[in-house]
């Protein structure tokens, strides 16, 4: 889709090896490729200005060191600095002292007020509270029902004494339900009120007022990650009208690049406190300032693939086909039915393009990711369901006659069962004379190892443009998350991605890739 | 036939990042599982707390406006006086020399509206050159050369009415899509009241079986101006409630069913092809002759990413813009049409039951400019 701010810097640095500083004119250069970087994440423009102008002053500051691309140490840069305003001051709830803590949700028609107050009563009920929901909103048909299933689902009570649908006082609502939170000593209360715009005097009014009846511990602004220049005016709105303490952020499972944290914190202030992202009720996390400053400049985002990938793999399969591959040697225990099923796993994360999209430094293939055809997926899946099962753990077993047979039952030609099969092949010995180059590497343990494989392998796919890649392959060692407290086994995963190296037989060997057999 | 060499690569690459991604997962866990003490207690089941029964308020039948008299009434909210654009503009205008700073800051005034990158920098482009070849400027020459650029981008020669005319004695079908949370059964229940206006018969088909009491929304919708709505049980399969509405309404012989869908996001696949399935299926019994994609105005760039994939799935044959009272002018759409070549064909303007309009496009670009 986009370029990345990685590329997009990399062909302004081209010619810019050997020197020391940044002249005015690569500074002028830069700024303007971030700034569409920017934009085109839906930034707010005054924001990216006044954001562009702190970069401008650190880059003018910024020693060029031979050890790293000037490309790499602008994005350092950026990324700092978006992490430090992301990262505001992160905070969880605030609870009340005299319980009820009461939680009040606002935010425009169809950002996911109620579908949120289903997922932080499951989240506090997990922690150990007893929430109650409070259906407030009055307004949209039948929005008091959904509550009341969201509650059911999130093992939550409601309290819904009006019908909705237009009747009923929200207010009044409102001020009951804490009467009845003390009364049935629940110690939380979520309030959902109806979504409303900015510039609705009226109903900012009525949010005004349900606030100053309930005084809520945390009013929370509730934000589909998916909004656009407008974000600023919105929550300029509610802030003015309501006055919030944090904001959530929503659907961040699309794919929108999620500018708009960046405006809403710089603009406003207030931290960004959870992030919701998927339709289960379990799916609500705690926001990663880190995660989403790789998003807002369309860096691949690994993280979010793994824990994506948590959610819908086979891990223990996987792990056993990781170890038959690397078993090397005479084994050849990875078979092509192994072959399948991770393919099948992969497909479960979804399209090809996506994938490789979340992944860092992948800039310069997209071209090539973007023309992958899915159906080529299912020509293979063709042709090994074709097989018998004794034909697809040992592949050597495949004679003419077989093969013959393989290519009528998938409806292909021979050519392509023996491209397949001999692809596989090679490809197969290429991973294991590499398992054998790096030590510890079966196993769960081997994680960061594998991890680094798997960049080399992707390589391949691209043999001619392999040796230029080499060559910008020197990645700065920088942790960002870790001065911000995230978890050890993120940093972990995360400088191993980064600091990662190719050892030298293996640079040689996908330089030999581009001569080699199959490699036409 | 020769396989393209690459893209088995790119898959081997693929199935290898599947197994690390593996690895990495179990190893994760299995630190958490040394570290942390187990999962929080499992959640008690709960009932959820009911109230005396809900009385449905007793009304009649609502009659809804009609097409002509709302035109008037929401044209007024279109041209809301908070717009960005239109104070720049104004700005811009105020000036007696247009410098860079100024073009700049016009140039601005057209990202904010969600326009994108790309058609604002063409935009700003063919008004430079166009002032420039005319000399400047005084401001009502240079407003009247910004409108009919901004309108040749619009595009008002596409066709925007909307196909409500079955083949061959079948009701026309229509399918609501769209991400979630931008409108679609407020949509669908508004589509049902103008055509009701029009004094045709109209089934509305509760496909959304994800999302809570999203079916009683969308009857108490059609309720309020005597629609019928077929829906099924929570989590039912969506393609068998369509295609039973569909059946339904040929039995019945409607003129329009109107089958509202869950809400989903283009990037997850398994709903994307749950969604081609209702399609399909809605097929063997009837042609559907519109497929509407629901846009929020406030959405940003994604928009052009969900409107790209929705039109893969389903084949969009027409947009509606929601959410236009805001302060957000949804500018993202003038990119999808242009992109993709599908039609804004009705705009949403409110939260009244009859804030529904046909899109024009002068009156859109005269909106973005304040007028």
């Amino acid at each position: 889709m986009f370029d990345t701010l990685q590329d997009r810097l990399a062909a302004t640095f081209k010619s810019l090896r050997g020197k020391t500083r940044l002249t005015e004119a690569d500074i002028d250069a830069t700024a303007r490729e971030i700034r569409i970087a920017l934009l085109e994440a839906d930034v707010n423009l005054a924001v990216v200005k006044d954001f562009i102008a702190a970069i401008r002053e650190r880059a003018r500051q910024v020693e060029l060191s031979q050890a790293l691309n000037p490309a790499q140490q602008i994005i350092k840069i950026v990324d700092e600095e978006l992490v430090a305003i992301l990262g505001g001051d992160t905070r969880t709830i605030r609870f009340a002292k005299n319980p009820p803590t009461v939680i009040m949700l606002a935010g425009l028609q169809g950002s996911g007020k109620t579908t949120l107050a289903g997922k932080l009563a499951r989240w506090l009920k997990s922690e150990g509270h007893s929430p109650l929901l409070v259906a407030a909103d009055l307004q949209r048909p039948n929005a008091v029902n959904q509550l009341q299933i969201v509650g059911e689902r999130a093992g939550a009570h409601v309290f819904a004494p009006e019908p909705g649908n237009g009747v009923g006082d929200p207010i009044q609502v409102a001020r009951d339900s804490i009467v009845e939170a003390r009364r049935k000593l629940y110690d939380v209360v979520i309030v959902d009120t109806a979504g409303r715009l900015g510039i609705d005097q009226e109903l900012m009014q009525q949010a005004a007022d349900i606030k100053a009846a309930v005084s809520p511990d945390e009013v929370l602004f509730v934000v589909d990650a998916m909004i656009g220049q407008d974000a600023v005016n919105t929550a300029l709105a509610f802030q003015e009208g309501v006055g919030f303490d944090g904001v959530v952020l929503t659907k961040l499972d699309g794919d929108a690049r999620g500018g708009a944290a960046l405006s809403i914190a710089r603009v406003i202030g207030r931290s960004i406190m959870f992030a919701s992202n998927g339709e289960a009720l379990t799916d609500f996390d705690v926001f990663h300032p880190d995660r989403m400053a790789s998003r807002i400049l369309g860096m691949g985002d690994v993280l979010t693939l793994i824990e994506q990938a948590e959610k819908t793999f086979d891990a223990e399969q996987s792990r056993k086909a990781a170890e038959k591959l690397m078993a090397g040697g005479r084994g050849n225990q990875f078979g092509l039915d192994d072959f399948l099923a991770q393919m099948q796993q992969m497909r479960k994360l979804g399209p090809m393009s996506k994938i490789f999209g979340m992944l860092p430094g992948m800039g310069q293939f997209k071209d090539q990711i973007n023309a992958i055809d899915e159906k080529e997926i299912d020509r293979i899946e063709a042709i090994i369901y074709s097989m018998t099962p004794a034909e697809r753990a040992d592949v050597s077993v495949l004679n003419g006659s077989r093969r013959a047979r393989i290519a009528k039952g998938a409806g292909v030609t021979v050519t392509d069962v023996n491209n397949l099969v001999n692809r596989f092949v090679e490809a197969r010995k290429m991973m294991q004379s590499m398992a054998g180059s790096i030590p510890g590497m079966p196993g769960g343990g081997g994680a960061r190892q594998q991890k680094q494989q798997v960049k080399k392998k992707r390589k391949q796919g691209n043999p001619a443009r392999v040796a230029a890649r080499e060559q910008t392959r020197s990645k700065p060692a920088v942790a960002p998350g870790a001065a911000f407290g995230l978890p050890a086994d993120d940093v972990d995963v995360q400088s191993a991605m980064k600091d990662f190296q190719l050892p030298p037989e293996l640079q040689n060997m996908f330089k030999n890739q581009g001569n080699s057999p199959f490699g036409r | 036939m020769p396989w393209d060499n690459i893209i088995f690569w790119i898959i081997f690459a693929g199935v290898v990042v599947c197994i690390a991604i593996a690895s990495v997962i179990i190893w994760r866990s299995n630190h958490r599982e040394l570290g942390a003490p187990p999962e929080a207690p499992e959640i008690r089941p709960a009932v959820a707390e009911t109230l005396p029964a809900v009385v449905e308020p007793e009304v009649g039948l609502e009659v809804p406006e009609a097409a002509g008299t709302r035109m008037a009434r929401l044209r007024r909210r279109l041209a809301g006086s908070n717009n960005a654009l239109a104070r720049g503009l104004a700005d811009l205008l105020a000036r007696d020399r247009i410098d860079p700073d100024t073009w700049d800051d016009f140039e601005a005034t057209l990202i904010s509206s969600d326009l994108g990158v790309g058609p604002t920098t063409e935009l700003v482009e063919s008004l430079r050159s166009r002032l420039a070849i005319d000399g400047v400027a005084e401001p009502a020459r240079a407003r009247a050369v910004l409108r009919e650029e901004l309108l040749r981008l619009v595009d008002p020669t596409m066709d925007r009415s909307l196909a409500l005319k079955g083949t061959g004695g079948l009701p026309a079908v229509v399918l609501m899509v769209g991400v979630n949370g931008t409108g679609k059964t407020t949509t669908c229940g508004k589509l049902a009241r103008v055509l009701v206006a029009e004094h045709k018969s109209v089934l509305l088909g509760a496909a959304d079986t994800f999302r809570a009491a999203a079916a009683e929304q969308l009857a108490t919708w059609g309720a309020r101006v005597g629609v019928e709505t077929v829906r099924g049980p929570e989590g039912a399969d969506p393609a068998s409630i369509a295609h039973e509405a569909v059946t339904r309404g040929m039995r019945d012989g409607v003129d329009v069913v109107l089958v509202d869908t869950a809400g989903r996001l283009h990037t997850k696949t398994g709903l994307m092809d749950e969604l081609g399935k209702v399609k399909r299926v809605i097929e063997k019994k009837a042609p559907v002759s519109e497929v509407l994609l629901v846009l929020d105005a406030t959405t940003g760039q994604n928009g052009l990413v969900q409107a790209r994939i929705f039109r893969d799935v389903v084949d969009v044959s027409g947009i509606v813009l929601t959410k236009l009272d805001g302060s957000a002018k949804g500018g993202i759409v003038v990119q999808v049409q242009r992109e993709l070549g599908v039609p804004v064909k009705l705009i949403g303007l409110g939260e009244g039951v009859d804030d529904l309009a046909p899109f024009d496009a002068a009156q859109f670009v005269d909106g973005l400019l304040g007028e």
